[in-house]
Parts: C-alpha cells; structure tokens; sequence
C-alpha cells in the first residue's frame, strides 16, 4: 500500500500538469466541509464498532437478559439495576467472585506494568551507545513483542506442563528446588505463570517506546552535564530519567490499560476457565456472560470496569500532569 | 529522520566499570529470559513426538522435519492461514488509508470539534473488549437480518472489527508525525495548484513514509494476534490462525511438536516483517507519538 502511494507520488512529481487539472475543485463549502470529509470514514466505522455497541452494552445492563431473550433482546424486561446490585453484593457469591478477580487484576496489573517499565527502560538506557552486537540484541529483544500472542503464549503453556515442561525440569530435575514437580497452570502458581508471560510479552514494548523517547533528549544537556563532571550514572538520574516524563506518563497509562483489559494472554494460557488465582477480570466476565448466558449481568460487570478505568485514567492524567505545561498533557 | 545507529551517545566519556558491568549482566540475564521460549519453540518443532511427551530434553534426540509436514493436515491450517492473511491485509489496508486521512485533517485543518474527535477516539483505547463483543455480535446479526450484509462469521466484519482497533493508535501516531513535516511545504504545493489532497498524496504522504510503515506493521500485528474476537465471531469457513491453533491441543494426544512448528510457521511472517521494519516504527514513534 505505502509503496504505491509514493511510487504514484513519484511518477506524478515527473510529469506535474498532466493529472493536475481534472483534479482541482476549488469552492468554499468544499474547503470548510473537507476536515468533516476526511474524519468522516474514521467517525463511522469508530461509532460503528465502538459507540453504537457501548451505548447497546450500557443499555443491555439495565436488562434482564438471559438466554431465553437472546434472540430478541429488545424483548428483554428492564432489570432497573439489579444486574448493578447484584455484581456489587459482595456478600453473595457473584459479588465476591467479582472483587476478588477485580482484586487479582488489580494486583497483576500493577506487577506486570511495573516490572514491564523497569526493564524496557533499564534496557533501553543500557543500549544508548553503540557497542559490538547492539543491533542483533535490539532485534531479539523485540522478537516478544513481534510474536502474535498465541504463538507466543502457547509456547509458554508447554514450558508450564507438568510432566514434559521445561520449567519443571529445570526446578525439579536440574536445580533440585522443588519437592516434587508443581503445577503452574492450575492453583497459586498460575498467578505467577501468568505474570511471567505477560511481563515477557509485555516489557518489549516498554523497550520500544523509551528507546524512541530517548532519540528526543538533545546531545547538548548530555555534554554540559560531563562538562560539570557528571557520571554515567548521574547522567542517567538527572537527564535521562526526567527527559523521560512526558514519555513515561503517556507509556505507563498505555501499559496499564492494554494490562488491564487483556483478555488474549490469560484466555490462551488456561482455556476457557482460568484458576481462582488468575482470575482477570476481562475472561471473569466472558464467562459470566457467555457461560452462564447472563448477559445482563456480563454488560453490568463491563460498565463498572470502564467506569473505573475511567476514573483512574483521569486521576492519573490529573495527577501526572500537574506543574506541567498544558501543551505536554 | 531519527536513526538508531546514529543515536545520541550519553556521554562524550567511556562509561565506568560499574555501568558496564551492569550492563553485561543485565543484558545477558535479559537475553536468556528471551531466548528460551524461542528455543523451546525452534527445537521443539523439530523433535519426535516421544520426545515432546516424555521429560522435556534441552536437545532433541532425533531432528525431524515430520511435525512440519503433519501440521498442514492434522488441522487445515492452509485454510485458516489463508483467512489470516485476508482479514490482516485488509484491516491492514483500510486502517491505514482512513488513518492517513483523519490525521491529516487534524494536522493540517482547524474545525470545530477538533478536539472532541481526537479524544474521543483515543478513549476508546479504554474499553475494554469485553463490554462491546456481545453488542457488537448483536448489532453485526441486526444488520445482516435487515440489509443482507453478511458481517457475523464472515472476513468482513471481521476486517471491520480488526481495522478500527488500531485506527486510534495510528490517527494518533500520524498526527504526530504529519506535524512534523514542514507547513510550507504543502502550502507551496497548494499555490502550485495542488489540491488538498494533491497536497497530502505528493507532500505530506512521502515525506511521511516511516511513520505510515510504523502504522502499517502495528495494524498488521494488532488484527494477525488477536484471539477474542475471533474466537466468537468465524465459523468453520472463516477461522483464522488466532482460533485454529487451538485446533492442535484439543485432540486426545497433544502434538507439541506440532503446536511448536505451527506457531513457528505463524509467527515467521510478522516478525520477520516486524524486524525487517522496526527501524521505521521506531523512527515514526519517536517523531510522532513521543514527542
């Protein structure tokens, strides 16, 4: 695609007049109407396949919507908000199933986003200079990151296999640290199963964002600083880290949503039915909807999600932005 | 344009031991964290099936090519390749050009509801995927009953689905990236007798190639990965690879060596095209989304 368009641009940049003339369609209302033109095929398709369906989803929630009413779900009875009363009841059972896989995710995402931003950035300020083998190194690093997610997760669900995976042979059989042989996928461990995969999945992309920021910080601020006699190391905490800012802010928010809401890593790792202590959120709600067909219920849950990454999004854009100039926001 | 290999070096000084020794073991520790999933997929493809079913071996007994033979009939995974590439291509496509064109009417044009749009689309980000599948299943089912457009279970809504995915990402990566080429220079164009859209295929477009590469490349992986919505939304004709590979561990023996040769096979196009271009969708991000 991009290269034809520049091979058209190319060949047309020879012969200039041939193909301008039947082109030009000067007028007013054209040039006010051509931002609205051109927003036009992004405006539909996002309100298409977003908005339309998030209105419908919020709608739904106000529903009782179970399988007998899925085929006309307009035919549905209004729930009012039962469907909110009973996902936040965390006395009952769907309550307390809710918040403790809300409590998991919670604790996951802020594990994986943290150990994901702190390699991707200590990687990337190890690789600032040029040395021997930097390219090649920079290429694996991001060959995680490149990999489509199930290829990915599913190697990492073979390593995780009890008899015949390579975790347990080296835990068990080589290093001796396990009594026996654990399961990971299933019980506590699948917690940290979890978290490994997706940090491993995860960091490269952290990587790539900080190398690119880094492109940013001017040689200058570098040379005065070794200038007044600063070290690597200084260099790193007082140029490095807070040039960093602008970039991090919009970086940590992107990780924590795409984090939160993942649904691919957990889904492929344990299946349809994740253990209790790998429980996110996202695959909590599918199966409440499309397991136990209460779909009514499966869009409350959803709601209360958004709503509550809306709040922390906007508490923390609230926050990070504070005592910065509104153009960096 | 930014390029890595003429990066910014800290310091004009050699960096101290205790950097580089940091640095040694950081990276080497890094590379093995790394490393190891991707030897377990390359030797595991190649092994006998006794092999992948007994203790795991860091070397393979016997290397066989067997398991890349078998893939392509054990599931049709032909079939599901072919759907992948279809949906991937054309998300790929659409998203781009549309993208091309939003981002250019923000860059380039003020209009009211300027700024509605652009966090409105970057807010969908936010979602989370879960909250419109079943609206969005329900909606796809609506129209195909009143117009007759197939979109359930068919590459079209998936393509649909796919391309405005990464449409936010890309509007805003261009947006960063069409500002950064010089106003003059399609405003010399228009004087030319241009058009605007003259201006944005023969200036802004060229000028702007890595960034449209960079999006290119993360609209392919977004829609070639992507497991939920194709779990739910393709049948048995339209399964891509995301869905189809499951197809290995549902039988009663599992085909290790198989599931490794096949997620090899699916993953070689997207990085091999992901490494051969990285150096664009860095250079586009960081003339475009980090600034």
């Amino acid at each position: 695609m991009t290269t034809t368009v520049t091979e058209q641009a190319a060949v047309r940049k020879d012969s200039p007049g041939e193909a301008d003339g039947p082109r030009r369609r000067p007028g007013r209302i054209r040039r006010i109407g051509l931002p609205y033109l051109l927003l036009l095929p992004a405006l539909i398709l996002e309100l298409l396949v977003h908005l339309v369906p998030m209105v419908i989803g919020i709608v739904m929630s106000f529903k009782e919507l179970t399988q007998f009413y899925i085929r006309d779900w307009g035919t549905a009875p209004w729930a009012g908000l039962d469907n909110y009363a009973m996902s936040v009841d965390f006395n009952a059972p769907v309550g307390e199933a809710l918040l403790h896989s809300f409590l998991v995710t919670v604790a996951f995402t802020l594990l994986s986003v943290g150990l994901c931003w702190l390699i991707g950035t200590a990687a990337a300020i190890s690789m600032q200079d040029t040395f021997r083998g930097r390219g090649l190194l920079r290429a694996l690093f991001l060959v995680p990151y490149a990999l489509p997610v199930y290829a990915a997760v599913i190697t990492w669900v073979f390593m995780f296999q009890h008899d015949n995976g390579l975790v347990n042979h080296v835990l068990h059989d080589q290093l001796h640290l396990t009594d026996k042989p654990s399961f990971w996928l299933i019980g506590d461990n699948s917690f940290y199963a979890l978290l490994t995969v997706s940090v491993w999945k995860g960091w490269p992309f952290a990587f790539l964002i900080v190398m690119a920021g880094l492109q940013n910080i001017p040689r200058e601020l570098y040379e005065a600083a070794a200038l007044d006699g600063a070290g690597v190391w200084q260099q790193i905490r007082r140029i490095t880290l807070p040039s960093l800012s602008a970039v991090n802010q919009v970086l940590v928010l992107v990780l924590f949503l795409w984090t939160f809401n993942d649904f691919n890593t957990p889904y492929v790792l344990f299946g349809k039915a994740a253990p209790e202590a790998a429980d996110l959120v996202s695959v909590h709600i599918y199966q409440a909807s499309f397991v136990t067909w209460n779909f009514g219920a499966g869009s409350a849950m959803s709601v209360l999600l958004l709503l509550f990454l809306l709040i922390v999004t906007g508490v923390y854009l609230a926050v990070t932005s504070r005592g910065r100039r509104p153009a960096d926001a | 344009m930014p390029d890595l290999h003429r990066a910014t070096p800290r310091s004009p000084m050699a960096p101290p031991r205790s950097f580089l020794w940091f640095r040694r073991i950081f990276l080497t520790l890094l590379s093995g964290f790394v490393l190891v999933p991707v030897y377990v997929m390359i030797s595991s493809s190649l092994k006998p099936l006794a092999d992948v079913s007994g203790t795991f071996r860091w070397l393979p007994s016997d290397l066989t090519i067997r398991p890349y033979i078998d893939i392509w009939s054990t599931v049709p995974l032909a079939r599901y390749f072919v759907n992948s590439l279809i949906v991937a291509g054309a998300a790929t496509v659409c998203s781009v050009v549309i993208a091309v064109f939003s981002a250019y009417a923000v860059s380039r044009y003020d209009f009211r509801g300027k700024r509605t749009f652009t966090v409105t689309v970057l807010s969908t980000q936010m979602f989370p995927g879960i909250l419109f599948l079943l609206p969005l299943f329900l909606l796809y089912v609506n129209i195909g009953n009143a117009t007759g457009i197939a979109l359930f279970g068919s590459r079209g809504g998936l393509i649909l689905t796919y391309l405005t995915f990464s449409l936010p990402f890309s509007i805003w990566m261009l947006i960063g990236y069409f500002d950064s080429v010089p106003r003059d220079l399609d405003e010399a164009a228009l004087v030319d007798g241009c058009g605007p859209l003259g201006a944005l295929f023969r200036i802004v477009v060229p000028a702007a190639i890595p960034g449209i590469v960079a999006v290119s490349v993360y609209s392919f992986m977004t829609a070639w990965g992507e497991v939920l919505f194709a779990s739910v939304m393709t049948n048995d004709t339209t399964r891509t690879l995301a869905v189809g590979l499951q197809g290995y561990s549902t039988l009663n023996d599992v085909y290790w060596n198989q599931i490794m040769a096949a997620s090899l096979v699916v993953s070689v196009p997207v990085v091999a095209g992901f490494l051969l271009l990285q150096r664009y969708l860095v250079a586009g991000l960081t003339a475009g989304a980090v600034k």
